[in-house]
């Protein structure tokens, strides 16, 4: 009992996140647990880029092109080969991941600069790449991925706690990407703490002097590439499964665009930040269009406007607000708020709280 | 022999478009060493000022100037807006910034103007001369002509004026300049005024072929960023070379590469980027950079 209540605050959060995530399907529809399916979804994409632009200091504005290819190999998989879906997603990951690490050969001689200019190019590309080899992916019309069904014991488990008839394929998903996303966050949580999170650091704050003290600069940001993109084609893989039906306007450049508005919001280089990222971006343009939709003082035909450009006017308002007055997203407002409410607390006799200051921004 | 000339010179008339999109990233490449994600999404919403100017009864020689007058004003007005306040920041928080720029004007334009594509007038005829053998219609002329004449200005404005000189001093010395009583942070603002005049005129040029649409420029960006890397990002002369090479390119690859065709030619100028990025960084016309550490 003594090493539960010295446990630091933020592994009760922790709990209560995770008791929050695994409750959520038992008390809201299934539609709403595969609306939750994709803000899990976007948290993994999001923790992936975050990854590679919050840790290792490198940019990718092409991240909806890993998502695709690695939503295009859980489909073409499970259509041509049979294979179970549950198998396709790790194959799905590791082929991203690969294809990732060899993108990343080139990425290490570009600067930030042109990386940014190459990546945006691919994820523009990405849609007209994938028509092409029509036998293979089905050219515009896409391939449809047939709804996942739970096995019996998650399934009588499922009704014995909710009461409902049977659990449907959109709750299994939700449960399947929950153990993923929790899987990949733990995962990356050891990786920034240990070895490779000090060794991309160091690196993104000053690749000469990281070189200088023998880290091997080149490694470590293929290694980043290849996670961010590992990270990414299990995103896809899910994203395919959830929504049954993979096609080239699936993953337009809006995709890649609002992975990395969720990584700045979230708050780049922390590891609760894709999670947030991920809830705000898959929320927003839906709660403010509905926002928008009920106002009555609304013209309908504005509102309608707004449905379409609505989201793109916040997300780019954002993302300007955010880089200029917090660029450490969410996760750093959070954080600083709470450290001031505690000094206003303690009263003003006891400034600093004699730890050393955050990283330095440099993102 | 004559339907290839054919193909290079109407590559030669969109690469006309893409050269003046290239030449405004270059000047802003230029003033603060950053490529600017928004700069077609810029040039759309003066395109569509330019629509709203000509629907209203503006004849088209006098709706342009106005339209290239309030380009540069709007390019002022967000260069002191949402570009100072990140200024010093790293490259990364410029690129971000820019591409929040990028949807925001996009998500504008749809806002005030809407997705349906509307037909925009040009002020050449459609009518073709006889070129070496070649038909080339006065609009494909007319491109290519307005791009020479923007270069030519840009080059005087640059080596012949007193605010050139200003202009090119605050970019490459910064504290020397200011020291000098040049206001270096106006000449960045001047610089996105200039770069996104520049830009107005690319897609003025390009309204009439592609119709006007809020994600007209998506496209046209990719193959300036092409343009502009092949000659070299920091090249005037080379981004408009850059682009004339990168639309005769693509048209070619389009017409005579089997299985390229129409859909995959913007793969193209993501192949020249990549080449280009990998084989000469540099470019054609750049300088290889010598960083002090």
């Amino acid at each position: 009992m003594r090493s539960v209540r010295q446990a630091p605050a933020s592994y009760l959060l922790v709990l209560v996140v995770i008791v929050f995530f695994v409750g959520l399907p038992t008390v809201v529809t299934s539609f709403q647990s595969a609306e939750w399916t994709q803000v899990l979804i976007f948290a993994i994409a999001i923790m992936g880029l975050n990854i590679l632009v919050g840790y290792s200091g490198q940019i990718s504005l092409g991240h909806g092109a890993f998502m695709a290819l690695g939503a295009y190999t859980t489909a073409i998989l499970i259509h041509r080969y049979h294979l179970n879906y549950l198998a396709t997603i790790p194959i799905a990951g590791v082929l991203t991941g690969v294809v990732g690490f060899f993108l990343g050969i080139p990425a290490l001689r570009l600067s930030a600069l042109y990386l940014a200019l190459a990546t945006f190019a691919l994820a523009v590309i990405t849609p007209s790449l994938i028509k092409r080899p029509e036998e293979l992916t089905g050219g515009v019309r896409g391939i449809e991925i047939l709804p996942a069904q739970p096995p019996d014991a998650v399934n009588s488990a499922f009704t014995a706690v909710t009461g409902s008839p049977a659990m449907t394929s959109d709750q299994w998903l939700y449960y399947v990407s929950l153990g993923i996303a929790l899987v990949l966050i733990w995962l990356a949580w050891n990786l920034v703490r240990h070895k490779p999170g000090r060794a991309l650091r160091a690196i993104r704050d000053g690749e000469v002097a990281a070189a200088a003290f023998g880290v091997n600069i080149a490694g470590y940001k293929t290694l980043a590439f290849a996670v961010s993109a590992f990270y990414a084609g299990i995103a896809g893989s899910l994203y395919g499964l959830t929504i049954g039906f993979v096609s080239p306007d699936t993953f337009p450049v809006s995709l890649s665009f609002q992975i990395l508005v969720g990584a700045v919001i979230g708050g780049l280089a922390s590891i609760p930040g894709p999670l947030l990222g991920g809830i705000f971006t898959f929320w927003l343009p839906i709660v403010s269009n509905q926002f928008v939709a009920g106002q009555a003082w609304i013209p309908d035909q504005v509102a309608a406007v707004f449905k379409n450009a609505g989201p793109a006017v916040t997300y780019g308002a954002l993302l300007i607000l955010i880089m200029i007055f917090a660029p450490r997203g969410l996760v750093g407002l959070i954080v600083s708020g709470y450290a001031n409410l505690r000094t206003r607390l303690r009263g003003a006799g006891e400034r600093g709280t004699g730890q050393l200051p955050p990283d330095p921004q440099t993102v | 022999m004559q339907e290839f000339l054919q193909q290079v010179v109407s590559g030669l008339a969109t690469g006309g478009i893409f050269a003046s999109l290239a030449l405004a990233l270059v000047l802003i490449y230029n003033a603060m060493g950053l490529v600017n994600f928004a700069q077609g999404e810029m040039a759309m919403f003066a395109t569509f000022i330019a629509l709203v100017l000509i629907d209203r009864g503006l004849n088209y020689w006098i709706a342009l100037p106005v339209t290239l007058v309030i380009a540069f004003a709007g390019g002022v007005l967000i260069q002191r807006i949402v570009i100072r306040p990140v200024e010093r920041a790293p490259v990364l928080t410029l690129v971000i910034v820019t591409l929040g720029l990028a949807t925001l004007v996009n998500g504008m334009a749809g806002f005030l103007f809407g997705y349906v594509p509307r037909s925009f007038p040009t002020p050449f005829s459609a009518q073709t001369v006889n070129l070496f053998g070649a038909l080339a219609s006065y609009q494909d002329l007319g491109v290519i002509a307005v791009s020479g004449v923007v270069l030519v200005l840009i080059y005087l404005l640059l080596q012949r004026t007193t605010l050139g000189l200003a202009l090119r001093a605050a970019s490459h010395h910064p504290e020397a300049s200011r020291l000098l009583g040049i206001r270096v942070s106006w000449m960045l603002a001047l610089g996105w005024g200039l770069a996104s005049a520049v830009g107005a005129v690319s897609g003025l040029l390009a309204a009439p072929i592609l119709l006007l649409q809020p994600n007209m420029m998506q496209t046209v960006i990719i193959y300036a960023f092409a343009a502009a890397v092949l000659g070299g990002i920091e090249s005037p002369l080379g981004a408009v070379v850059g682009g004339l090479i990168v639309g005769v390119t693509v048209n070619l690859a389009g017409a005579y590469v089997p299985g390229v065709g129409g859909d995959l030619q913007l793969a193209v100028a993501f192949a020249i980027i990549i080449a280009v990025l990998v084989l000469k960084p540099n470019g054609l016309f750049g300088r290889a950079g010598v960083r002090r550490v």
